[in-house]
């Protein structure tokens, strides 16, 4: 333990650095290129295209009545599915990490299956469901009178579909970590389960929720392949922006298609930031 | 745990009917399209839908998808582990706006996704002459299909990565640094070993979503049969132009790929003991 | 080696974690750097092994400046705090380590490294672990794992950062005493962090104590408990009562603390007087504002007695016999006066007073 084999490498000194560990050039440098090549340059040509026609070109674009309708169902169908996955992602993520029974862990990996999936494929299979020969669509027609597929119900459908899985997999660890101390404190100091259930745990996954929906919206307004084959993309009543955009595009419309592009993106980003505003002030009221 | 903890039992009542529920609802969620893909596949026997799969237009559609994920996955791969590595490993300004960015692509539309390689490279797009006085074709060929596959399929690797770098902490690596060893052999002995299977499993989610875009490859593919048709746009075609049996065909190959993938997660997550990358 | 620190300070936004530190250390030195958390002891541990880097000064090591020396170049093991170790590896392979990712022309034939990987674990006592994994041994094995692995390349400086601090107190008292024995054996050159005042004081040559960035005082352990040289060492190593007072005209009046006045020869002006237990006497009163609170038997040497007066708890020894509650005379025989004006007196009592 004596002899200096390490004193060597003092003599192979390389050049000065201020970090630790070693790559640090060369990871931010591959990560900025990465980034910047596929992403951001890109999404910059999206912010400048519009502006060739000018504001009023771009406000006519955004005001014309099939592009506003487009919107309403987009915008709409993407909130309504987000909203109806909160209590169903709440009961699956609830059974999953509460209860145990047969299929437990099969459910559980199931719940992946909408990110898994191409988009094109769920598409086509919800339409084949909902069609009103299908397994589902048959008997809706038959003892409600209801029509999913061709409508814009059967937009709302594939969203919730699609936005799904968002809200259990935010909730579920969450679920999970919550300390069961906390439901057995409520107990001996006299609440119901049911009173537990709304006062104890609810509020607590209020921000995963929150999250979720968030996720499952901004997912769900830009849905493109699940929801094409179902929609029936009739203009005025369910065509999506999305379809637009491709209908734009294949009139070499690239401003007008450009300014939808930026209109979604922003008025969803403007949403998302409400949401996290939100949820901000719920931590920060916890803290 | 509910043998032990009564005060947190719920009624025996209550937690059938939600466990039924339950069920029912992923019965009719997630199961039942799934078989519909196939009965439709199947309702005219197995040899129409082989048939399907096997024509020459589906073959190459087959061919395309795979080039096109062979090229775009690794792209991200690569990028996915040095910008966890950056952020994981170093302290510097602007770290929370980086993450940020990398996660823009998950809430950027599909078809916007496609659309911005039109604005760069299209016809009318900003490099569009240029690229025609050289004879470079961008836009509906192979390069913007790799490249509208690369931004849709961006974040996966890096978001997988970077929470549990994070997580673990740049200790082991600083010792392994006192102990003599270089970037490399940090990274391959120290690092790798520690998120293979969080990365095997990043690397999955990137290749199913690669495999399977439907929405941005459409806009900049040109949907020329045989050359810039990847197997959702086939099976898209087949279906406009009700051959349904062939379009349920080639569905339930992706169907299938969708399904190994969701299989092949659940086995990485047992195997590293832990939920990976929880959403994509 | 030797160790030579020169004026480093590192700052950490406007807060500077090291602020003028210079240390030298001799060849097979045993050093502690002890202080609170925040004193800056890890950030010049990490200095040392070249995992940050300072805003000012010089680290010279064996003589050479390492400032350009990255950590893998500088052949200076490190014991982490929570060890480090690789936990994918097996004990043996976590040992043979820094001799695998040696460049090529330096790295030794397997069987050699196999070889002295057996040897590292004979070493430390835990040859029989060498198959296992970090999970799957106790937290004493595994700091001896971590420092076969920081002793495999042969370091001629070894920094060990509170590496007892994730041991049960029992095992803590053995590991300490082996780890000294270890060293000197192999005579190299260690400093150890600690905030652990027994820790410091039991295994170091000389500590070094830290505050807000400085060190205050480097001495012999023995040293510092007999002449500190601010009353923040003072307060900080071993058990002390603190009582600030003023000198008036050679007098200190500590009638507020229901004491006797004391004679103090020093100018007039704020100072602070520290007592250690063995220096105040507690004996049995009528009259008295002290109040006998807790008792500790100490066996022959007399009884520990905390008593209350005012305000203020001090510690003493007693040699009578007194019961919790009891009203009490306290009566402090000699000191420490830190003097506002910076200096360090010794203060005795006068046999007069005494008597008295």
């Amino acid at each position: 333990m004596s002899a200096s084999a390490s004193l060597p490498f003092l003599a192979t000194a390389r050049s000065s650095r201020r970090h630790a560990l070693p790559g640090f050039n060369l990871s931010l440098g591959l990560t900025l290129a990465w980034l910047g090549l596929i992403v951001l340059v890109p999404l910059a040509a999206l912010a400048i295209k519009p502006w060739e026609i000018g504001v009023g070109g771009v406000l006519a674009v955004l005001t014309d009545a099939r592009v506003l309708a487009a919107f309403r169902l987009s915008f709409g169908a993407a909130l309504l599915a987000a909203l109806v996955s909160v209590p169903v992602g709440l009961l699956i993520a609830w059974t999953v990490t509460r209860y145990r029974f047969p299929g437990r862990r099969l459910l559980d990996a199931l719940v992946d299956l909408p990110f898994a999936l191409p988009t094109a494929v769920a598409g086509l299979a919800l339409t084949a469901l909902f069609a009103p020969n299908g397994w589902l669509g048959a008997p809706l027609a038959e003892w409600f009178g209801w029509r999913v597929a061709f409508t814009p119900a059967g937009v709302v459908v594939a969203l919730v579909f699609v936005a799904l899985p968002f809200l259990v997999r935010t909730v579920e660890p969450v679920l999970r970590d919550l300390p069961l101390d906390a439901e057995e404190a409520a107990a001996t100091l006299g609440a119901t389960r049911l009173q537990t259930i709304r006062r104890v745990v609810l509020p607590a996954l209020l921000p995963a929720v929150i999250t979720g929906f968030g996720l499952g919206f901004a997912r769900a307004v830009g849905e493109y392949g699940s929801i094409i084959f179902i929609a029936g993309n009739m203009p005025m009543v369910s065509e999506i922006a999305p379809l637009l955009i491709v209908v734009k595009l294949e009139q070499f419309d690239y401003a007008g298609a450009a300014g939808i592009g930026l209109a979604m993106l922003l008025l969803s980003f403007v949403i998302l930031l409400a949401l996290n505003l939100w949820q901000r002030r719920l931590r920060r009221g916890r803290a | 745990m509910s043998a032990t903890r009564p005060a947190v039992d719920d009624p025996a009542l209550l937690r059938w009917a939600a466990v039924t529920a339950t069920l029912l609802l992923a019965l009719a969620i997630f199961v039942l399209p799934l078989a519909a893909v196939f009965a439709e596949a199947l309702r005219r026997g197995w040899e129409p839908a082989l048939a399907a799969i096997v024509e020459e237009d589906a073959q190459a559609a087959v061919r395309l998808t795979l080039l096109v994920a062979l090229i775009a996955v690794p792209v991200n791969t690569i990028g996915g582990i040095a910008a966890a590595w950056a952020v994981a490993k170093f302290d510097f300004w602007g770290k929370r706006l980086l993450v940020t960015l990398i996660e823009l692509p998950f809430s950027v539309s599909p078809v916007i996704s496609g659309l911005v390689y039109v604005l760069l490279f299209g016809a009318q797009g900003y490099l569009g002459p240029w690229l025609q006085a050289n004879d470079l074709q961008i836009i509906f060929a192979l390069p913007g299909l790799v490249l509208a596959t690369v931004f849709v399929t961006f974040p996966f690797v890096a978001r997988t990565l970077i929470p549990l770098m994070q997580e673990q902490g740049r200790e082991e690596e600083e010792a392994a640094a006192t102990l003599g060893a270089g970037g490399w052999d940090i990274f391959r002995r120290v690092t790798l070993p520690n998120v293979k299977w969080a990365l095997l499993s990043g690397v999955l989610l990137c290749n199913a979503r690669a495999m399977g875009e439907f929405g941005a490859v459409s806009v900049v593919s040109g949907h020329i049969r045989g050359q810039t048709n990847t197997m959702p746009l086939h099976v898209e075609i087949l279906y406009n132009e009700y051959m349904f049996v062939g379009a349920f065909a080639v569905a339930s190959l992706l169907a299938l790929l969708g399904l190994v993938t969701l299989f092949a997660k659940a086995l990485l997550e047992v195997l590293a003991g832990r939920r990976i990358g929880a959403r994509a | 080696m030797t160790v030579d620190v020169e004026n480093l300070v590192r700052r950490f936004g406007a807060a500077a974690a090291l602020d003028g530190v210079s240390l030298s250390l001799r060849q097979g030195e045993f050093a502690a750097l002890l202080g609170p958390s925040g004193s800056g002891k890890t950030t010049l541990l990490r200095i040392l092994a070249g995992l940050d880097f300072p805003d000012q000064g010089r680290v010279r090591i064996a003589g050479v400046d390492v400032a350009s020396v990255p950590a893998r170049d500088r052949g200076v093991g490190v014991v982490f705090q929570s060890y480090a170790l690789f936990r994918h590896m097996s004990v043996a392979e976590n040992v043979a380590f820094g001799l695998r990712v040696r460049p090529r022309r330096y790295r030794p034939p397997e069987a050699e490294i196999q070889r002295r990987v057996r040897e590292l674990l004979e070493l430390v006592q835990i040859p029989e672990l060498a198959g296992r994994y970090p999970e799957q041994i106790s937290g004493g094995q595994r700091q001896r794992v971590a420092l076969a692995r920081a002793l495999a390349i042969e370091p001629q400086l070894l920094l060990l950062d509170e590496p007892f601090g994730a041991l049960d107190a029992l095992v803590r008292k053995d590991v300490r005493r082996w780890v000294r024995g270890l060293h000197e054996r192999l005579g190299i050159t260690s400093i150890l962090v600690t905030h652990d005042q027994e820790e410091a004081m039991e295994m170091a040559d000389r500590v070094a104590v830290m505050e807000r960035g400085r060190i205050v005082q480097l001495d012999t352990p023995q040293a510092l408990l007999e002449a500190p040289a601010t009353a923040f060492v003072a307060g900080f190593l071993g058990e002390a009562t603190r009582l600030p007072l003023y000198i008036e005209r050679g007098i200190a009046r500590l009638s507020e603390f229901g004491l006797d006045d004391i004679e103090i020869d020093l100018a007039d002006g704020e100072a602070v007087l520290f007592l250690r237990p063995h220096e105040v006497r507690i004996e049995p009163a009528q009259a008295s504002r002290a109040v006998v609170r807790f008792i500790r038997p100490e066996g022959t040497g007399g009884t520990r007695i905390l008593a209350e007066t005012g305000s203020r708890i001090i510690e003493g020894i007693s040699h009578a016999e007194l019961a919790r509650g009891d009203a009490c005379r306290i009566r402090p025989v000699s000191g420490t006066v830190f003097h506002g004006d910076g200096t360090t007196h010794r203060w005795q009592r006068q046999e007069a007073w005494a008597a008295g």
